[in-house]
């Protein structure tokens, strides 16, 4: 009996995006994946790193594939792969692969192996497809943070004072990571590590938090403020994560395309 | 039972290569314990000399025999200088080479751009191949980076970053391998293979 369901379940198919990979053996690759059925997993793809591998293209980062896979000992190892979306004008741009790699690195950095989010996935398919239509990337993004940190466990309380518990009013507020959500202005403007926040940022960040993307989108927010909310929220998700995140150093290089590279003095005026 | 240090040593050695697990490590160890003198000997000295007897180019950053200030390709009056093939490793050198088909001359960068990973442009050879394109008579740049995302990213960047030079830019090409299936095909080799398509005319 035992038997019979070990045979069973040593053929899985699932669906997943893959996250990032990274190289293993000679000419295979150990893979991470966001699956809809086992959220994260780990696997290794035999020989993706030849030239002629017909599995490679189907395993690179971001794409949204459907999967075979064989359990074996202690490690899972990926049959079969066959997109099923390659978003692939992500990969044509710069800026789009940069956003979609900050997407999956925040992803990444706020799971485990700890089994199934489907809600999840659907928001990180979302994003991605967005993130390819060329909407509005920075909303995407905003938009994006704010739902994973609903969808983790760490949804900023936007509404009421972290301090004294009185409602917040629409006006310039403060925000602490530490106590995960707005203070108001009386105990905010003592508070060690609390950030002002402008009375527009509150709201788009509360309109974020609680409408579907349709409404979301169609917010005007002016540059300034955007920057605001990026700010915060990064300083946010950085205070949770207890570390730096590597994807947004590469989204600041873009919005200056001549410092993409920095020249030591001299070459830079040639 | 406890293996005596020198073998241990040697076993831990192997194991940290790439590729090598526990298994093949002990099996390499114990024959070379077998294996007549020399052979460990020769091994040794070759390990030694790796280090000590190589530095890099210091015009393309590809491998080259220490006490050389370049490598044989860039010191060669027969390569053509106005010709640059940029590539993530030095083994790409070697592959490229062997095809006996290319005449210009080379630019490794030691990785590819990863955003994930936080591989950044200066911890690639990036600058000094702007450096040297800026500074030469370099008329064609070839971005033959792997075709995978990092591979595709670091084109990109550098693409935007030697465009203003008003120089020719090359990608390698990208199709199908050959001997495959076009059923098996993933839809980006596809659509560019499509879009790369060729006259057929004899
Ligand atoms: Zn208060
Ligand atoms: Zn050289």
């Amino acid at each position: 009996m035992m038997e019979q369901r070990d045979k069973r379940q040593r053929v899985l198919k699932l669906e997943g995006v893959v996250l990032r990979h990274s190289d293993w053996g000679e000419a295979d690759r150990l893979i991470w994946l966001f699956t809809l059925e086992l959220g994260k997993i780990r696997a290794v793809a035999k020989g993706v790193r030849k030239i002629r591998s017909r599995k490679a293209g189907h395993l690179e980062p971001f794409t949204r594939t459907s999967l075979l896979l064989a359990k074996g000992r202690d490690i899972l190892l990926i049959t079969q792969a066959d997109t099923l979306d390659g978003f692939l004008t992500l990969r044509e741009d710069l800026a789009g692969t940069t956003y979609a790699s900050y997407i999956v690195e925040l992803l990444d950095r706020f799971t485990y192996e700890e089994g199934e989010n489907r809600a999840l996935y659907r928001l990180l398919v979302e994003s991605l497809r967005r993130l390819a239509d060329e909407q509005d990337r920075d909303l995407v993004a905003r938009y994006y943070e704010l739902r994973l940190l609903d969808l983790v466990g760490f949804r900023p309380e936007l509404f009421r004072c972290l301090g004294c518990g009185e409602e917040i009013q629409p006006q310039d507020q403060y925000f602490s990571a530490a106590e995960g959500g707005a203070l108001c202005p009386r105990c905010g403007s003592g508070a060690s590590g609390a950030q002002p926040i402008s009375k527009d940022a509150l709201k788009y960040m509360r309109h974020f938090q609680r409408s579907s993307f349709a409404d979301a989108k169609k917010a005007r927010m002016t540059t300034e403020v955007q920057r605001e909310l990026e700010n915060i929220l990064q300083y946010y998700l950085t205070y949770l994560l207890e570390q730096r995140l590597n994807t947004p150093a590469f989204l600041r290089r873009l919005r200056q395309p001549e410092r993409l590279i920095d020249l030591p003095d001299g070459l830079d005026q040639a | 039972m406890l293996l005596p240090e020198p073998i241990q040593n040697l076993i831990d050695a192997f194991s940290r290569l790439p590729g090598v697990g526990p298994k093949t490590a002990s099996r390499l160890t114990f024959y070379l314990l077998r294996a007549p003198e020399n052979l460990a000997h020769d091994l040794a000295e070759a390990l030694t000399n790796l280090k000590t007897g190589t530095t890099y180019c210091r015009t393309c950053y590809n491998i080259t025999s220490a006490g050389r200030e370049e490598c044989e390709i860039c010191s060669s009056p027969t390569r053509d200088a106005s010709l640059i093939c940029v590539v993530e490793e030095p083994l790409d050198v070697i592959a490229l080479e062997r095809t006996g088909g290319y005449q210009g001359r080379y630019h490794v960068l030691h990785g590819a751009l990863s955003p994930i990973e936080g591989i950044g442009p200066e911890q690639l050879k990036m600058r000094e191949l702007i450096g040297r394109v800026r500074s030469g008579e370099v008329r064609e740049v070839i971005l033959a980076t792997n075709p995978s995302m990092e591979g595709d990213y670091t084109a990109a960047y550098l693409r935007q970053q030697l465009q203003p030079l008003g120089l020719r830019l090359t990608r390698l090409a990208r199709g199908l391998p050959v001997g495959g299936d076009l059923e098996y095909a993933d839809q980006g080799t596809l659509l560019r293979a499509l879009s790369g398509r060729q006259e057929m005319s004899e």
